[in-house]
């Protein structure tokens, strides 16, 4: 076998061991260069090997112990001759001991990924070398790791058995390297020793934990480990000066104005609150922009809707495209005065997907519509309507607080609280077969009408 | 790196330092994109430990120590005199991918005093956790969350965040009022409650919400709250908002105490048994009652593990037998966790266990011997024993618990 981890070799190994029906006793396993060594050929078929087996010996390969391949040829063997379940009883004394050489393996890769620690290199470019002592033949098997992780970044890790390179596109495994090839500092480490010596509490000093966890073979190249013995010898000073110091007046005067001003922070105006939205994200994919609520304060209807359409999103402004032409006629044929009423959305940005050049509007779901409810819940206590109107079912959800069926809803209803009318979305009307058009077009009025009626009622009362 | 920048950066990492829950876990496997650094693994990584034996994962910082509140259990309580600064959102956002690229850390877990109003301070820690997904950083981000800060900010908050947390500080809603004065349990529960169901929600619809869901903060010995008061407010959370952890933080002394709390150690032996206890409520099949029942007077034994203290008061129940018992008894048993349980019961299928085998696959075999039996082992009379305890009680180490 080759020295290090050799996974092929291995694998050529076992087809030719086995086509040959060699016991494990007959076998000698060599990782020294030998004169003598045969290579093995192959020409042998593949060997079926239940599952967990092949990625047993994959990481086993890896372990430092020159007994690894016999091992594993064990296990193969057994597994072939007669036990099957071999790997599932963890109670056997050779599955007991490849399990202990597994977790060794595998605690090395995962000290690996914790413990490199990158230094950039001085040069243009910005570069990133990190040296590194394995225990074990990993630095293969740990190599996706890093390339997952950095992916966007060019790095190198030297170790005394082989060295990693990432230039952002592919990785390039390199021979040995020794430490001096790498950069002996960098100008984050005395931040991050910084960091390290402050985040350590003295009164709860347990340096045998410490130890179990970070054994002092990786001290020498941790930049942080340099603090520790300063840290503990100081320790049990510090909790004492700390336990007997009594409490100090405050030596700044007691700030009772700020503390009083604190919890009157939600937004007192309807612009107010309109700043905080337009400045925030959307909590959908897509929009672009929010787009506010347009309208008197104490509007006797506000009209809620889904959220902006394509043409709202470009001009900012709420019901401008085709649906909120329909509204507008709508409210025209019932008598509302259009300028007298408030217009808004539950969702304030226009979700939709990319296709082409088209924007497809997308409905918001359930959770997307409760992200925004907060908002709109905001916006209706100052803009204190008369009557609020859910166009539709996302309207109505976000109104109500829980789904209701338009159908079975359609009408006045009071809404979390607040008098309201449920009808339908006019986009509605936009997507319906042209016979069934009229009916529902007459319907809508309808409750155009109705709702009229209720906030003329109202404001009488 | 800047002497400023790193003079708050010593500053708001000691004033961090007492918050215990940063735990980079939980999140799905994610990587970096093609120009992009950052990845998540389940478990998490921790990059270093410190001399108290606790895993540095994340950058735990605050954003600043400026605080209008006057929590008694905190550092930067308003009426403290330490040392105060503050980041700026630039500035955290630099230290985080800084550190991050030399593989110091596996993200960032940021908290704050409150400065202003909680909506500010919320708003500006929002900002770091978006300004870093927006230069492609797909590390881990914790925020710690101001349940005061009006809830558009948790929503906005849970898009970019791994892991949002609510800190509980005290279960008692008493000791609450009495220790931290501009907090309230019940801001507290609304706020824990409208995160878990908002993650719910995001999940079931396949969206990015604060992926790796809620965890919260206890702090142990800092009012009179017992064991079972702390462990039935944790079953309570778990049930009802679906925390994925909940950490117990012994009170530990602090620079400038607050004359309503004197500094004493911390009561870490406590500490661990709450942990411990935890883990027999999440895993084990375990209720608080029976937890409790372990100890006197609503406190845990502090001298042995719980569970170990549930068997004793229950020895009827045993001793188990490894090659027969269900699933449920086994993981009763003192020394097997549940890993040992699960290669017990795969292996049973295949070989009768003897307790040379169960000592291979369970490290605690000496504390699980007097409660079963294998093929070649009874404990006969051990079990009622009454020096039993004794036996099974560790020696004390002096130094550590003192």
């Amino acid at each position: 076998m080759k020295p290090a981890a050799d996974l092929d070799g291995f694998r050529a190994a076992l087809r030719c061991l086995i086509a040959d029906g060699a016991r494990p006793h007959e076998v000698i396993w060599d990782t020294a260069p030998s004169l003598f060594a045969a290579e093995p050929g192959d020409e042998s078929p593949p060997i079926a090997l239940p599952r967990g087996v092949a990625e047993k010996i994959a990481l086993l390969v890896c372990h430092r112990d020159p007994e690894r391949y016999s091992l594993l040829y064990q296990l193969v063997w057994r597994v072939r001759h007669g036990e099957r379940a071999l790997p599932e009883i963890a109670s056997d004394p050779l599955i007991h001991r490849l399990h202990g050489m597994e977790k060794s393996v595998r605690r090395d890769l995962h000290k690996m990924h914790a413990f490199v620690r990158f230094r950039r290199a001085e040069a243009e470019e910005e570069r990133f070398v990190a040296w590194f002592e394995p225990e074990h033949f990993i630095i293969e098997a740990t190599a996706q790791f890093f390339v997952d992780r950095f992916r966007g970044m060019y790095w190198s890790i030297l170790t005394p058995v082989g060295s990693l390179h990432w230039d952002r596109n592919s990785l390039t495994v390199g021979p040995p390297a020794m430490k001096s090839d790498a950069p002996t500092g960098d100008a984050f480490e005395a931040g991050w020793r910084s960091y390290y010596e402050s985040t350590f509490n003295p009164a709860r000093l347990n340096p045998d934990v410490m130890r179990g966890h970070m054994a002092k073979k990786y001290w020498k190249n941790l930049p942080e480990a340099a603090a520790i013995t300063d840290l503990i010898r100081s320790a049990p000073l510090r909790v004492k000066q700390m336990i007997e110091q009594q409490q100090a007046m405050p030596r700044k005067r007691d700030p009772k104005k700020a503390v009083a001003a604190m919890s009157d922070q939600a937004p007192k105006s309807l612009a107010a609150l309109n700043r905080l939205i337009a400045a925030s994200e959307p909590m959908v994919k897509g929009g672009t922009r929010a787009v506010l609520g347009e309208g008197p304060l104490h509007a006797p209807i506000a009209f809620v809707g889904e959220q902006p359409g394509d043409q709202e999103d470009m001009a900012g402004k709420p019901f401008i495209g085709p649906a909120g032409q329909l509204l507008d006629k709508a409210m025209a044929e019932a008598g509302i005065d259009r300028r007298a009423v408030y217009v808004t959305n539950a969702v304030k940005h226009f979700k939709f997907e990319p296709r082409g050049k088209r924007r497809i509007h997308s409905k918001p779901t359930a959770g997307e519509v409760r992200h925004y409810r907060w908002w709109l819940e905001k916006e209706l206590d100052l803009v204190k309507p008369g009557l609020v109107v859910a166009l539709g079912a996302t309207a109505a959800l976000a109104l109500a607080g829980k789904p209701l069926a338009v159908g079975a809803n359609r009408g006045p209803i009071v809404l979390d609280g607040r008098p309201g009318f449920i009808t339908i979305h006019p986009s509605f009307l936009l997507r319906m077969p042209q016979e069934d058009k009229a009916m529902a077009w007459r319907q809508f009025v309808t409750d155009m009408k109705h709702i009229h009626a209720i906030a003329e009622q109202s404001r009488v009362a | 790196m800047d002497e400023l920048l790193e003079k708050k950066l010593r500053i708001l990492a000691d004033a961090a330092k007492y918050d215990a829950s940063c735990a980079s876990s939980g999140s799905k496997g994610r990587k970096a994109s093609k120009n992009g650094i950052g990845s998540t693994t389940g478990a998490g990584i921790c990059h270093a430990y410190t001399p108290d034996g606790r895993c540095v994962s994340l950058l735990k910082i605050l954003l600043t120590n400026y605080c209008l509140f006057d929590c008694a259990y905190c550092i930067n309580r308003r009426s403290s005199n330490v040392a105060r600064a503050r980041f700026s959102v630039a500035e955290v956002v630099t230290l985080t991918l800084e550190f991050y690229k030399r593989n110091y850390i596996e993200g960032l877990f940021l908290s704050s005093g409150i400065i202003k109003s909680p909506d500010y301070t919320m708003e500006q820690m929002m900002r770091v956790a978006k300004n870093l997904r927006a230069q492609q950083f797909a590390g881990y981000i914790h925020l710690k969350s101001i349940p005061e800060a009006s809830p558009w900010l948790i929503e906005q908050a849970g898009l970019f965040a791994d892991r949002m947390s609510i800190n509980l500080e005290l279960p008692k809603p008493e000791s609450l009022k009495a220790l931290a004065p501009e907090k309230d349990s019940a801001t507290i529960a609304t706020a824990m409650g409208q995160m878990t169901d908002r993650i719910a929600e995001a999940k079931e619809e396949r969206r990015r919400f604060s992926p790796a869901g809620q965890s919260t903060q206890v702090i142990v010995g800092a009012d009179d709250a017992s064991d079972e008061t702390v462990l039935t407010s944790s079953a309570v959370m778990y049930s009802r908002y679906a925390l994925r952890r909940v950490y117990y933080s012994a009170f530990s002394p602090i620079p400038e105490a607050s004359a309503l709390l004197s500094a004493k150690p911390p009561p870490l032996r406590r500490e661990n048994r709450l942990y411990q206890a935890d883990w027999l409520l999440r895993y084990y099949g375990f209720s608080v009652p029976e937890i409790a029942a372990g100890g006197t007077d609503g406190m845990l034994d502090l001298e042995i593990d719980p569970k170990l203290a549930w068997a004793l008061k229950n020895r009827a129940l045993f001793p188990v037998d490894v090659n027969k018992a269900a699933r449920e008894m086994l993981l009763r048993v003192p020394g097997l966790g549940t890993r040992a349980v699960d290669a017990i019961i795969t292996t049973r299928r295949y070989t009768r266990l003897r307790l040379a085998d169960i000592g291979r696959l369970s490290p605690g075999i000496k504390r699980a011997t007097p409660f079963l039996i294998a093929a070649d082992h009874s404990p006969a009379r051990l079990t009622d024993r009454a020096d039993l305890r004794a036996r099974l009680t560790p020696a004390r180490q002096m130094s550590l618990f003192a």
